[in-house]
Parts: C-alpha cells; sequence; structure tokens
C-alpha cells in the first residue's frame, strides 16, 4: 500500500497526519521559487520597506504557510508573486519569481496574464468585497473558462456547475444564477475557491481565507483546500495569522517580520522547538484550548513602522534577550539550522536547545 | 449541579427577547415578520466573574450585548442589575444606569472619534457625568486611567489615528473605566488585533478585574481567549442558550453537540494532535434567524436529530446524570478537547 | 512545545513603558498631536492649486471691502462725451457706453458678487445642514417628511426659480436676490448632509458616546457634525462660486440686483449692445467673472483632495 492509501483507510477524510508532513516527491524539482525579494511601498510619509529579501521554494502537492502579524510584508509578497502589486506606490525593487524555472516578475504584461489564474490562482480574505455584486455566481466563475479557454457561455456554465459541485456548493444546478449576496460567507469563499480551481492551477495562493469565516465554517473550507489538494496535487500558500489553522494544515512555515522572513521550519519542528525568539515569544502569547492555567506571555512594544525599519535585527527593540551591540547593530542573515530549517538570529543555537532564556 | 453560589448576580436575564421587524411598504411600513435575534434567553453575571458569551455570526450574542447596554430596547424580557429592572427604563434613571455597566467595542479603529483627542474621549464620561468628577480635578484622572491601561499619561493630547490598534483598545477601556462601573460588557474586544497585541490587552483586562473588582460580560468567537479568561461560559444559537456552565464544565465536559461541534473545531496551535482529534463537521447552513426551525433549533445540522427534537424545543435545564445546565433532548458527554493542565 | 520556564519574561505590566507609548517613540522621533485637520491643512499648504486659488479669492474679498484701495474714481461718475472710448492713462480698461469708467465698475462690482456669494453660501449651508442633519438622525418619518420636502425643492430648476421668486417682489435688492437664490439652492447641501450624517450615525464612537449617556444634541454637535462636515464643505466651497454666476446671470437678465448697484451681471448685460463695436465693455466684466468663479472652484477642487481620506 502507498503512503495515501493507509491515510486514507484510517481517516475518513483526508487529513495530513504528522506522518506525511514532508512532501511527497511527486514530480522531481520545485514549482516555484521566490529567491531574495524586495518590495517597496514609496508614499508621501517616506519609502515603506514592505518586503526585504525573501525567498522561499515550493514543491508539488506541498503546504507552505506564510505566518506573520500586519505589517509582516507576507501580503505583499502574495501580491508580487501574483503580479498584482498596485505600482504605484508599491514597486518589486529587486529579486526573482520563478515558475517551473520561467522567471516571472520581468514578463510582459500579457504574458504574466496568462500565469494568473491558469497556473497560480488567488483566493482572498473577504469574500464578499471580492466578489463582483452585479454578476451571478455562475457568470464569474465561467468568465475565467469564456477569457482563458475561449468557451462558449454555455460550456462555461456547465462547467461552472461542475465546479460548484466540486467544492460542495448544494443545489449548484438551481443556484448558478444566484447573486453572491444571496449566500452565506462560507458559500462565497467556496465560490472564491471554484472560481481559483476553475483552470486546474498549479498553485494557490490563499491570502488569510477563513479569518472573516466562524470557526465551524472554518473548518470546513480548510478541509475542502486538504481535499482539493490530495486530489490534483496542487500547491498552496496559506498566508495567516493565525497558528492554531497553519498547525492543521502547513507542510514547512515560513515566519515573518517587518518584511523578512526570520525562521523557516516544517510545522512540527517550528512547535516543538522554535529556533527564533519571535516565534518562541508568539508561541507563548497565544491562548490555547486546551490548556488550563495558562499564563500569556507578552512581547512588549509593536511591529516596527515600516518606513523607519530599526537597525540591525529589527526585532531587537521587542525581544527579551536582545545583546548589545551585535542584535542592535548587526542584520542576523537567514542561516541553515538543519535541514529544511532556517532561522535570521544570530542566537539560534541558544534559542534552539533553550539556553537562550538562561543568559 | 452548576457551581452556586449564595450571593445575588449582580445582573440577571430573564426571559429576554429582541425581534427586529421586517416591514414592507414605502410610506406606510407593513411587519410581515421578524428577525428572532434574542429569543428568550437567561443568565446570570456575579460579581467579580468573567461571564462568556460564545456563538457563532447570527447567534445573537452581540445584539444581547446591546441590549444589556440599553443601546437597544428589548421586545420583552428582564434585565436586573442588583434586583431592579432596567429593561423599560429611560431618561435621568436610565442615565445613571449607565455610570454602572459600560462597554468596550471590537474594532480600535471606529471606536474612538478620530476628531478627538485622547483626553477628550476619556474625558468625555466625566462631561456627561458631571457629578462624578468636580471639573479640576478632570485632567489628573484622565492621566491616572491613561496610566492604569498602560499608556503614557503625556500624550492626552494625542489623535486616535497616532497611535496603534492595541493602544486605541486600551483608550477604549480606560474611557469605559472612567466612571467606575460594577460590569463591563466587552463585546469582542480582542477580535481586531493581532496576536501579539491581543495577550497584552487580555493580560489588561484581568488586571483590570483583579484591581477594581470588575464583572465582565466576554463576547467572543475566539474559544481559545474565552477559556483563557471566563469563568462561567454561554453558549448561544440562533437567539437562544444551548448550553452553560462554568469553564471547566463546558470544555471538558460539554454536553450540547453543538457546543461540542464548536469546540472541535477550533484549531489547535500543536501539529501533533493533527489525525488524533475528535472532529465533528456540521453540514450546511446556520438557518435563518427570521424563520427558526420549530423545536429544536439546531435539529438540522445535529447528527443526534430525531422527530422529538422537531416537535418539542428542548429546555435548558439540567439533566439526568450531568451537571451543567444543557438545551438537548439526548445530551450526553462528549470530551472533545484534550486538555493538559500546566501545573 | 517547551513548557514556559520561570525565567521568561513575565505578563508584562507595560505602564510607563517607552515602547507602549506612542507610535512615535518606538521609531524615536518625537511627533506633535496633529488632528485630522491639520493633516489636512498640511496638504492644502503644499498643492498649488489652492495657493493659486486662495490668493486670488483673498485679493477679492480685499477688493470687496476696500475698493477704494484699488481705485480712486468714483465708479457711478460717468461723462458721456468716454462714450465706449478705450484704454486712456489712468483708465486702463477704457470706458463703458455711458461713460462710466470700467476699471472702476470691474472693482466696485467685486463686492455685490462676493456678498452676495458668501451670505448665499452661508443661508444654505446652515439651513441645508440643518434639515439634512435632522433628518438623518431621527430617520423615521421626520427624514421622509424633510426628505419629500427637499426633493420637491430640489426638483424646481434653480435659475426659473430664482427668476419666478424675483418677479413676484416689487423691490429689488441684495436680500430679495439673496433670498431667492438661498430658497432654491439649499436641498444640494441638505442631501449631502443627509448622506453623510447616515454614514457616521452607525460608527462605533457613536455607539459608544450613547453607553455613556450622551445625550442627542452632545452626539450630534460633538460626534456626528464634526466628522459629517466634510463633504458638505467641500460642496459649499464649489457651490459658492456657481451661486455668484446665478446672481451674475439674474442681473443680467435684468431682475437681479437693481441698476444703482454697480455690478458684473448689470455691466454685461448693458455691454450687450456694442458687443461688436467696442468689445472691451464686454470683455472685462466678463473676465472678472470668470476668474472669480474658477477661483473658487479650484478651492473646491483642493479642498475636496486635501478632505478625501482615500486620496491620502
Amino acid at each position: 500500500m502507498t503512503q495515501t492509501e493507509i491515510i486514507t483507510t484510517q481517516t475518513p477524510r483526508h487529513q495530513k497526519s504528522p506522518e506525511d508532513v514532508s512532501p511527497r516527491d511527486e514530480s522531481s524539482g520545485t514549482v516555484l521559487e521566490v529567491e531574495n525579494l524586495h518590495v517597496e511601498f514609496r508614499t508621501r510619509d517616506g519609502v515603506a520597506k514592505a518586503v526585504n529579501g525573501v525567498s522561499f521554494d515550493l514543491r508539488p502537492g506541498e503546504t507552505l504557510a506564510v505566518l506573520g502579524e500586519s505589517g509582516s510584508g507576507k501580503s505583499v509578497t502574495a501580491q508580487a508573486i501574483m503580479g498584482i502589486l498596485d505600482t504605484p506606490p508599491g514597486f518589486v525593487t529587486q529579486g526573482s519569481v520563478r515558475f517551473h524555472g520561467t522567471e516571472l516578475l520581468t514578463l510582459p504584461e500579457k504574458e504574466r496574464r496568462r500565469y494568473r489564474g491558469e497556473k497560480i490562482s488567488m483566493i482572498f480574505q473577504d469574500a464578499l468585497s471580492s466578489l463582483n455584486p452585479v454578476y451571478s455566481v455562475g457568470f464569474q466563475i465561467g468568465e475565467m473558462f469564456r477569457v482563458h479557454r475561449g468557451a462558449s457561455r454555455r460550456d462555461a456554465k456547465e462547467k461552472a456547475i461542475e465546479l460548484m459541485d466540486r467544492v460542495h456548493i448544494p443545489a449548484a444546478r438551481q443556484r448558478v444564477n444566484d447573486y453572491p449576496h444571496q449566500f452565506s460567507g462560507g458559500m462565497r469563499q467556496r465560490i472564491m475557491i471554484a472560481i481559483a480551481l476553475a483552470l486546474d492551477p498549479e498553485i494557490i495562493i490563499a491570502d488569510e481565507p477563513t479569518t472573516a469565516l466562524d470557526v465551524t465554517v472554518q473548518a470546513q473550507v480548510m478541509q475542502l483546500l486538504a481535499d482539493l489538494q490530495a486530489e490534483s496535487k496542487m500547491g498552496l500558500i496559506l498566508i495567516t495569522h493565525d497558528l492554531g489553522v497553519v498547525a492543521d494544515v502547513a507542510d514547512k512555515i515560513a515566519v515573518m517580520y517587518a518584511g523578512r522572513l526570520i525562521e523557516q521550519a516544517p510545522a512540527l519542528d517550528l512547535y516543538a522547538s522554535p529556533a527564533h525568539p519571535y516565534t518562541e515569544r508568539l508561541l507563548a502569547a497565544i491562548p490555547r484550548v486546551d490548556l488550563k492555567g495558562q499564563e500569556l506571555y507578552t512581547i512588549k512594544g509593536i511591529p516596527p513602522n515600516l518606513t523607519d525599519i530599526p537597525d540591525g535585527c529589527s526585532f531587537h527593540p521587542r525581544c527579551p534577550y536582545a545583546e548589545k551591540p551585535i542584535c542592535y547593530e548587526q542584520v542576523p542573515a537567514l542561516e541553515d539550522v538543519s535541514d529544511g530549517r532556517r532561522s535570521a538570529c544570530h542566537f539560534w543555537k541558544e534559542t534552539l536547545d533553550g539556553s537562550l532564556a538562561n543568559r | 449541579m452548576e457551581a452556586s453560589r449564595t450571593d445575588e448576580p449582580v445582573l440577571e436575564i430573564r426571559g429576554l427577547v429582541k425581534h427586529f421587524p421586517l416591514t414592507k411598504g414605502i410610506l406606510f411600513k407593513k411587519q410581515v415578520g421578524a428577525v428572532r435575534a434574542v429569543d428568550g434567553i437567561d443568565m446570570k453575571l456575579y460579581k467579580g466573574e468573567t461571564l462568556g458569551l460564545v456563538g457563532e455570526s447570527g447567534c445573537g450574542k452581540s445584539t444581547t450585548a446591546r441590549l444589556l447596554m440599553r443601546l437597544d430596547e428589548p421586545t420583552e424580557g428582564q434585565i436586573l442589575f442588583h434586583g431592579e429592572d432596567i429593561a423599560q427604563l429611560s431618561g435621568k434613571e436610565l442615565k445613571a444606569v449607565r455610570r454602572n455597566i459600560q462597554i468596550v467595542l471590537q474594532d480600535p479603529y471606529s471606536s474612538l472619534n478620530p476628531r478627538m483627542t485622547v483626553g477628550d474621549i476619556v474625558g468625555e464620561p466625566f462631561q456627561i457625568h458631571k457629578d462624578v468628577a468636580p471639573k479640576g480635578s478632570r485632567r489628573k484622572m484622565v492621566q491616572e486611567l491613561l496610566e492604569v491601561v498602560g499608556l503614557n499619561p503625556e500624550h492626552i493630547h494625542r489623535y486616535p489615528h497616532q497611535f496603534s490598534g492595541g493602544q486605541r483598545q486600551r483608550i477604549g477601556i480606560a474611557r469605559g473605566l472612567a466612571l467606575r462601573p460594577e460590569i463591563i460588557i466587552c463585546d469582542e474586544p480582542v477580535s481586531a488585533l493581532d496576536v501579539s497585541v491581543q495577550a497584552q490587552v487580555i493580560n489588561l483586562f484581568e488586571k483590570l478585574q483583579d484591581e477594581f473588582g470588575l464583572s465582565y460580560v466576554f463576547i467572543a468567537h475566539d474559544l481559545s481567549v474565552v477559556r483563557h479568561i471566563c469563568d462561567r461560559v454561554s453558549v448561544m444559537y440562533l437567539g437562544k442558550v444551548v448550553e452553560t456552565g462554568d469553564e471547566e464544565q463546558i470544555y471538558e465536559r460539554p454536553t450540547h453537540p453543538y457546543t461540542q461541534a464548536l469546540l472541535s473545531a477550533v484549531p489547535v496551535p500543536d501539529p501533533m494532535v493533527r489525525g488524533h482529534r475528535d472532529q465533528i463537521m456540521l453540514e450546511g447552513d446556520v438557518p435563518s434567524p427570521a424563520n427558526p426551525p420549530s423545536g429544536c433549533r439546531f435539529r438540522t445540522r445535529c447528527w443526534k436529530a430525531q422527530s422529538v427534537c422537531a416537535q418539542q424545543e428542548p429546555e435548558l435545564i439540567v439533566r439526568e446524570a450531568l451537571d451543567h445546565p444543557s438545551a438537548c433532548h439526548f445530551a450526553a458527554v462528549r470530551q472533545v478537547i484534550d486538555t493538559r493542565i500546566l501545573i | 512545545m517547551p513548557e514556559p520556564s520561570t525565567t521568561l519574561i513575565k505578563p508584562e505590566d507595560v505602564a510607563g513603558s517607552p515602547l507602549s507609548s506612542g507610535v512615535a517613540a518606538d521609531t524615536g522621533r518625537i511627533t506633535k498631536p496633529r488632528s485630522l485637520w491639520s493633516d489636512a491643512w498640511h496638504d492644502l499648504r503644499r498643492n498649488p492649486m489652492f495657493i493659486v486659488s486662495a490668493a486670488l479669492i483673498l485679493l477679492l474679498i480685499i477688493i470687496a471691502a476696500i475698493p477704494g484701495l484699488f481705485t480712486s474714481i468714483d465708479p457711478k461718475f460717468c461723462q458721456l462725451s468716454h462714450y465706449n472710448g478705450g484704454a486712456a492713462p489712468g483708465h486702463p480698461f477704457g470706458f463703458d457706453r455711458q461713460g462710466c469708467d470700467i476699471y472702476s465698475r470691474v472693482i466696485y462690482g467685486a463686492r455685490a458678487s462676493v456678498t452676495v456669494g458668501i451670505l448665499v453660501t452661508s443661508g444654505v449651508v446652515i439651513i441645508g445642514g440643518v434639515i439634512g442633519a435632522l433628518a438623518a438622525f431621527y430617520g423615521g418619518w421626520l427624514d421622509s417628511l424633510l426628505s419629500r420636502v427637499t426633493d420637491v425643492f430640489f426638483a424646481i430648476p434653480l435659475l426659473l426659480g430664482a427668476i419666478v421668486f424675483l418677479q413676484a417682489f416689487p423691490y429689488r435688492n441684495i436680500w430679495t436676490v439673496v433670498a431667492a437664490i438661498m430658497l432654491l439652492g439649499w436641498p444640494s447641501v441638505a442631501r449631502i448632509m443627509r448622506g453623510a450624517v447616515i454614514s457616521v450615525k452607525e460608527s462605533d464612537f457613536v455607539t459608544a458616546a450613547r453607553a455613556l449617556g450622551a445625550s442627542d444634541m452632545r452626539i450630534l454637535t460633538r460626534h456626528i457634525l464634526p466628522n459629517a462636515i466634510a463633504p458638505v464643505i467641500v460642496v459649499a466651497t464649489i457651490s459658492l462660486g456657481l451661486f455668484i454666476v446665478l446672481e451674475a446671470t439674474l442681473s443680467f437678465l435684468g431682475i437681479g440686483l437693481p441698476d444703482t448697484t454697480v455690478s458684473w451681471g448689470g455691466d454685461i448685460n448693458a455691454a450687450q449692445s456694442s458687443l461688436r463695436s467696442a468689445p472691451h465693455v464686454l470683455v472685462y466684466p466678463s473676465v472678472a467673472l470668470s476668474i472669480t468663479v474658477l477661483a473658487f472652484m479650484l478651492l473646491g477642487d483642493a479642498v475636496r483632495d486635501a478632505l478625501d481620506p482615500k486620496l491620502r
């Protein structure tokens, strides 16, 4: 029996159990490579350095969670990858985004559009404002086929119904002509997923897809994404601030702070033994539904203003272990901790083995 | 038996109902139905405790908050503050009651008037209730309040947009504290904040409760936060309370199917529990509150539903062999969360 | 996950901590308190359109207030011998049909236009503002009633209505003209104010004020109006220009300000017949009128840009 079959007999719905956390090597090589990405926003108040040298890659069927709070640069990274950055005021000043080896950032817009939707697609946080209120959902889903594949309106509609079934919207045929406001929040999110899935993309980028949803609906939507991923070996980049959601679905996690990737690790490792003080502090700050007698440890201060990022390690003003002069002056490089793990901290070794607190 | 207290509750709700009429017509409106946002709930809040009110969108918890604050008038029912019914009060008497029950709102970005300074915002309660603080001492009291919530009192002349989200929420809390209320209704006070900032504000709430002997009604959809801060919890669904108990009873021995489904859906930040959790997936959507199902409102999504569920609405009572009230004909303990206890 | 050890940072008491006190402290920069109005003013000051139009308007107001500063010639001193005369020393704009000095009449004419403009705008803002605010704040039947009244007045075409109104009055003076325009000009302001108040009414801070026990008056004046006034200011500034044109039109038609008052509209009317032979008689008052209206339009644009939060 292959790995996949074992899992489906044990758990009726596809669950990414800890055993298959490491990405399956379905086809060799990576689908997406992001290297040293830099994005700036030129505003009247100064230049906001939203993304400062982010690099990661994604393999087929893998789920990468990009974790960060507001101002960390995670959404901007996604927009830069998709090529939907608001320019101006946003500018990609450096870096490369390669899809199966093809550089996307330098492509002319016409070419870029072919990738958007067909190869890489995106779903957003608020389905109500992402869907056009004056067109029926069938029309909007079908639009993908009409525009990219030149399908006729009837064919497009049939495809739309098929997709609505696939994302488990009940009575799809009857509801294909309904408008977005006639659906509940969870259903609207499924419609967005249907649109994103339409052309069988290889990667879906989900930007806070469940933040606006109730927790039971959130569970349904995340399950749907997991099922779809299993079916089509799609890569998923999940952008979120929710450590709970990430723990459920991610294979590997990239933690961002002030526009930089400060830690990357496989999911199990990150939670079990973080290698960066920010990650460690973050984990200690979240209330957990399964712990009793918990004390919440706070991270003092607030995330930095992106027009004025602190010198040295951008986290140093809030880091309880920051040491002069190194943390105040030297930007820590993203070093390899072990296979698949990286950390941008001068003291990652001490963080890892827990000796940092005792210094 | 629910942990019984011998003292009187500071706040008690009996049979609270709020229906929003649905009308048709241009000039002369005719009522064609009603959104039954809150459809008969009972609750008790004791001194110094935090009562959590949880539920998903459409369950009526926000409406309940507004009713408690008398921002809306209840259609029926009683709200007893120290035994006195405030549900139908108005005018001067209502204003007097407001000194004792205050609110902290969810959105730090819209809950402060952008055109007022922080000092004015926190000082406004003193201007409205002139007898609380004599004119000369108001400024000092505002500065003290800012300090108590962890802000620099010298920033009294700044405007809200010059502060971060977490700081604005603190300003809102300072405003709520100004009149030294007994009860503070917290309507999703940390939902809009970043994770690292949430912890600061949660700790602040706890500190203030200890220092000032406050009682909180804490409304939230994040069950992890609720577990952390609340002593007792009531779970709402479609305008009704379906289960109520203390924190341990609800989280470790939930008896109502909805509570169990809700708890099972809460993500746990620990990849080790993957595949080992009791995950209950609810089918379908929440029914419309304008047209709730007959009998038990949860029956359309419940895996235990039988014909009696459609015929008879289950009461919120303590059922056989259980230790806290539950509104289900087939209430039974199902441990959904594997709790670890920290020493 | 490692159990939090006792040597880690405890739940922090952040009172007084420099890192908790204001965004600015974190970045090391000291910032002054900045209200939204001062932010808008800061933007306005840098907008060339604002600077130009504000300077022009300031000039106009001075001209209207103290015409004697700009000319010593009496605008009503007319010598027929100078009929339609061209420019002469001391008379840069020449003479009109009656032999009056055009330059002096242009200077003195500003007073009528500016006065009517300011009076009408103030009146319109007060009437329209109050009606719109009350309708939106109280809603219900009051809103229905006031909105229908607004609609009725809105439907009456401004110019036509003003003409009819003025025809009914035996005396013509500045007050009747002001009243005529005001009577029909308030609906647009009322609508804008109503829309603005409706959207602000739902804000959380208004809810918070109610929760504190604030009276309706307090909520309206301290919370709602300051946040709803911005679009009204924009509309008022732009409308000022329109009201000035309207007054000129009415005077042109002969039913506005009386002939005894020096006004641009009246002069334009008088200059019609000499358009071919002596165009300068028409040109100068017309250009003065156009520049004035343009100045207010530009000011309105600049103010709208500065007050529009989305454009920030």
